[in-house]
């Protein structure tokens, strides 16, 4: 831990020296080569790709190397490379893995004289601020995405649907019109897609739970509040979709976007990061809709980001390089290259609330949810969201009640608490 | 040269299992009935890889159907999933990588094999039971230790870092060991007696008696490298540098749930061996044959 | 070589053994055991990748010990093994049993039940998880479908993803034993039968007083075998429970896989450790047992 530390700030010193004589005399220095990574996502690939050739061709003399991941061994990668010395000097994570990558000692935080604090705060969305450690930040996102309905406008159509559902009531409604089944019962189209494991667990936490008159967390974070009144009922009316009303099934075509993608549900809740997909899909016609709202008309949203952080292998001058490159990823130009391809909203507000992004039919509703939208802090973002996974598959598949599963996966989700903070 | 009785008894049971039943079997229709059972029987057993083959020539609208011809058979699939070239990167590294360890694990297994079989010294007790100890040390244990060594000398995301830790195995030399308990001692001390060292005895005397054993190990340890999963998945960190079962599940991940075109690559990452067992079919089963009776 | 010349026939041998052995010796001792030792000392440390590793006695054996979710991976991965194992062999013995009496097209039949071996577990995995889904995708629920049956929850839900998850893997491995099995019946010697026959003994006791107690030594090979593979599943799970790996409610989770998750999604290198040399254990104490019942009897 201790050469660690050591390690990192005679980094930072060779760090600032270099970046300061390479900025004042523009010399010819020998060639960098840094590796970038990030998990494998056709638009993101692309986006990333545009980036660094400008980057490259800017920065005469520093080479970046990409490589990509499928998502589900991302974390294993990153986390198996870097200690070894191997792997990215520039690694793009989620936010809510940032802690264990803190802890972990993955990353190193960015100094304060190429990122200053006090800009940062005030340029950038206010959730961004949980990338900070002891007044540095240690992570910074290029874009920011938050919630929003996408409907199937054909199936809306078929089933003589004019508007998507502004409340909750609603989207039950609109729901059971687009549900159907075969002679056996069985689904064959839901009316809304649902899946833990996918984004709804964002929703459950930070829209339902609020919409209901509660809150996720109390507001040091360091406890739960969603095991109340509010939170049960807000279980309750999740639950009753599949339960009650039948409209939906977690394992309908076994992930809730293909079952849209392939034009058999009516409704899907999904992050501004779908776009670019469905877009590509052929035969789908589909609008978008902000989330609807509470029995009492309260909206709420929920909004994540992947940051760039610097890890802990590079040094020396790959950890100017490096620097340089994440100044690039978080400046106003990257994060319109970013917007146009992979569609996530750029990070700052003055870029991304935009009279024309705000009436733009697509990235309306998103963007307007960004002014809404809450962030979940997490400690361990798998073990949460397995957790509320679990809180739903024990109501469905074991038949234990709705309160009793509600605390179990409360005292479950303490339990990480209790063991971060402590 | 003239095999022992226990040996020829070993090639007549393999023999006879490649022609077919040597009993005789009366004509009844309790036998009918047999047939038909065991037929569809094993039609059930290959279901699986027919639809897996069938839908990858399905358009996406056709997946999801019971037919297993295609009513519109399309390549198209094949064109997606070839044309960027990474599924034969990934079938050349796994070619390579299995053809080096199969070559690696043959020599070596056979010569350990040979060794504590037929060479009396303090020791090859407990040589023997070592090496077998390590077939119980499960492979994820030594994945951690593995992968800091692989950093450390400098072999991550290599060939060589992919084979190093199945470049013998603890397997082979046991089912080495077991046949060349049927290579006579009297050959041996022959050929001591006309001069030859020890390495020629277990090339020239030794080797070709065993040469089924051979076929059956290099056959399994190539079909367990082309199809080792956990520790390509680690060692590799480029995709140039992928086996095809990693590439598999990059590529069926990436493609959420297009089920036909993970069906494609499923079909590109079986084919190879389905088509090599139909065309050595009576080479493999002696050799599995072998393994068997004798490991 | 005048010192080798002086050496006794026995000495020489020797020389040659170890020679031999000599780079197979150093491979194992630096590929298996040093990895191994490295493991168990690693078992009794704290180690999250980055830093030092600091020393923590039993903790992480104390922590497994109150951990319901490995109370419950253990029990997953005994029920792999006691499904799989017997369920695997009686059906491969019945099949090879009968397909040993059965001449016509018989190589081809063969074939049928042995070309799922020659595939790749990963391949097979997704192939499978396909077939698994609820209506409107899923192959089997379309086929119940049609027959008007309602359709099965085969991976979401605790009792029937276990044995759905395991069905490939015994599919898959099948064909291996069944040609075992073949060729064990093949090497019993005719005359014992023609014997039997003649004494007029009924057919369950040829099963029973020659055929099973002569076949023993390949029953011995694949349950050690098969017990091994099941005890160490993992391919399959991993990959047809991507979105929810070892679920639902860690109902198919094996020891290898939250051996995996403990490792490379926790960085808990300690405890995941820990979880291997348990796993370690178990293989050992299971096929130890099995070779020594079986050889006894």
């Amino acid at each position: 831990m201790i050469k660690g530390r050591r390690v990192f700030s005679s980094g930072i010193m060779a760090g600032v020296l270099a970046l300061g004589s390479s900025m004042a005399a523009n010399v010819v220095r020998a060639d960098v080569e840094i590796e970038y990574w990030q998990y494998f996502f056709e638009a993101r690939v692309t986006a990333m790709d545009t980036l660094i050739s400008n980057f490259e061709a800017a920065n005469p003399g520093i080479t970046v190397k990409t490589n990509q991941f499928p998502y589900a061994d991302y974390r294993t990668k990153v986390a198996a490379a870097i200690p070894a010395g191997e792997g990215p000097d520039v690694v793009q994570l989620f936010y809510g893995w940032l802690n264990d990558y803190v802890d972990a000692e993955l990353i190193q935080p960015l100094p304060a004289d190429i990122f200053p604090v006090e800009t940062i705060d005030k340029e950038f969305f206010p959730m961004v601020q949980a990338m900070k450690r002891d007044d540095q930040y240690m992570a910074l996102p290029t874009a920011v995405r938050s919630l929003a309905l996408f409907y199937n406008q054909r199936l809306f159509d078929e089933a003589g649907i004019e508007a998507p559902p502004a409340n909750l009531d609603e989207l039950v409604e609109i729901a059971k019109k687009l549900t159907k089944r075969d002679g056996a019962g069985n689904l064959t189209q839901v009316g809304i897609t649902s899946g833990m494991t996918a984004q709804d667990h964002h929703w459950w936490r930070e829209v339902l739970v609020r919409q209901f008159g509660g809150k996720p967390y109390s507001d040091d974070l360091k406890s739960i509040a969603y095991d109340s009144e509010a939170g049960l009922k807000a279980l309750e009316w999740y639950v009753a979709l599949d339960q009650e009303h039948g409209v939906t099934d977690s394992t309908f075509m076994d992930e809730p976007q293909a079952a849209f993608k392939a034009g058999r549900a009516g409704m899907h809740i999904d992050g501004s990061f779908r776009i670019g997909a469905l877009d590509e899909t052929r035969g789908l016609k589909w609008g978008v809709a902000e989330l609807p709202v509470g029995p009492d008309g309260t909206q709420s949203n929920y909004s994540s980001y992947w940051v760039n952080a610097v890890t802990s292998k590079a040094k020396g001058e790959k950890f100017d390089a490096a620097l340089k490159f994440m100044a690039y990823l978080t400046s106003d130009e990257a994060m319109q290259i970013w917007l146009d391809t992979v569609g996530e909203l750029p990070a700052k507000p003055s870029a991304a609330l935009t009279e024309k992004n705000q009436s733009d039919p697509i990235y309306g509703p998103f963007v307007k949810g960004l002014g809404y939208a809450q962030s979940t802090v997490f400690v361990d973002e798998s073990g949460q969201r397995q957790l509320m996974t679990d809180m739903v598959s024990r109501i469905e598949l074991e038949g234990q009640s709705i309160p009793e599963s509600l605390s179990e996966a409360a005292a479950g989700e303490q339990a990480i608490l209790d063991d971060f903070y402590k | 040269m003239s095999a022992t009785a226990e040996e020829l008894k070993v090639r007549a049971s393999a023999q006879s299992l490649l022609k077919g039943s040597s009993a005789p079997v009366k004509r009844s229709w309790g036998q009918y009935v047999r047939w038909i059972l065991l037929f569809a029987g094993g039609v059930l057993m290959v279901m699986p890889l027919a639809y897996m083959m069938s839908t990858s020539f399905k358009y996406s609208f056709e997946v999801y159907n019971l037919n297993l011809i295609p009513e519109e058979p399309t390549l198209e699939n094949y064109e997606y999933v070839l044309r960027d070239g990474r599924f034969m990167q990934w079938f050349v590294n796994s070619l390579i990588v299995a053809t080096l360890t199969t070559i690696s694990s043959v020599l070596f297994d056979s010569l350990v094999g040979y060794t504590l079989c037929k060479f009396r010294f303090r020791g090859r007790y407990i040589v023997f039971i070592a090496i077998l100890s390590t077939l119980m040390i499960p492979t994820e244990m030594l994945v951690i230790p593995w992968y800091l060594m692989a950093q450390q000398f400098g072999w991550l995301d290599t060939t060589w870092g992919i084979m190093f830790p199945g470049l013998m195995t603890a397997f082979g030399v046991f089912l080495m060991k077991q046949f060349f308990e049927t290579v006579p001692d009297d050959f041996i001390e022959a050929a001591r007696i006309d001069g030859l060292n020890e390495l020629q005895i277990w090339w020239i005397v030794a080797m070709p008696l065993v040469k089924p054993a051979l076929a059956a190990l290099a056959i399994f340890v190539f079909l367990g490298n082309w199809t080792a999963f956990i520790w390509p998945l680690i060692v590799t960190n480029s995709q140039e540098m992928y086996t095809l079962p990693v590439g598999l599940t990059t590529f069926s991940v990436e493609q959420a749930v297009e089920w036909e075109l993970v069906m494609t690559g499923a079909a590109i990452s079986v084919l190879p061996t389905l088509v090599v067992f139909l065309i050595f079919q009576r080479f493999i089963i002696r050799g599995v044959v072998m393994a068997g009776l004798k490991g | 070589m005048s010192f080798y010349e002086k050496l006794s026939v026995r000495q020489k041998q020797t020389v040659w053994a170890w020679g031999f052995l000599a780079i197979p010796i150093i491979f194992y001792v630096v590929v298996r055991f040093y990895p191994t030792v490295n493991a168990i000392i690693l078992s009794f440390q704290e180690w999250n990748l980055l830093g030092a590793r600091t020393w923590a006695g039993f903790d992480n054996y104390i922590t497994l010990y109150h951990d319901p979710v490995f109370w419950q991976v253990f029990r997953n991965t005994f029920v792999y093994l006691l499904i799989g194992t017997p369920l695997s062999l009686v059906l491969a013995f019945i099949i090879a049993y009968h397909l040993d009496r059965v001449r016509f097209l018989h190589g081809t039949i063969r074939a049928l039940y042995f070309l799922p071996f020659m595939t790749s577990a990963v391949a097979m995995a997704w192939v499978w998880r396909w077939f698994y889904q609820p209506v409107p995708i899923g192959l089997f629920n379309n086929m119940l479908a049609t027959f008007g049956i309602s359709q099965i929850a085969f991976l979401n839900s605790t009792t029937n993803a276990l044995p759905a998850v395991l069905a490939p893997a015994i599919w898959a491995g099948l064909g291996f034993q069944i040609i075992i099995f073949m060729a064990g019946l093949r090497a019993i010697p005719k005359t014992y039968y023609e014997a039997a026959h003649i004494d007029g003994v009924s057919g369950w006791t040829i099963m029973s007083e020659i055929t099973l107690p002569l076949l023993k030594p390949t029953i011995v090979f694949l349950v050690v075998f098969s017990s091994i593979g099941f005890l160490r599943i993992f391919d399959h799970v991993f990959n047809m429970t991507t979105n929810n790996p070892g679920g639902p409610l860690n109902s198919t989770k094996p020891l290898v896989l939250m051996i995996y998750d403990t490792a490379f999604n926790s960085f808990d290198m300690g405890y995941a450790a820990a979880q291997t040399v348990v796993l370690f254990v178990i293989l050992l104490i299971v096929s130890l047992l099995q070779l020594r019942l079986l050889q006894d009897r």
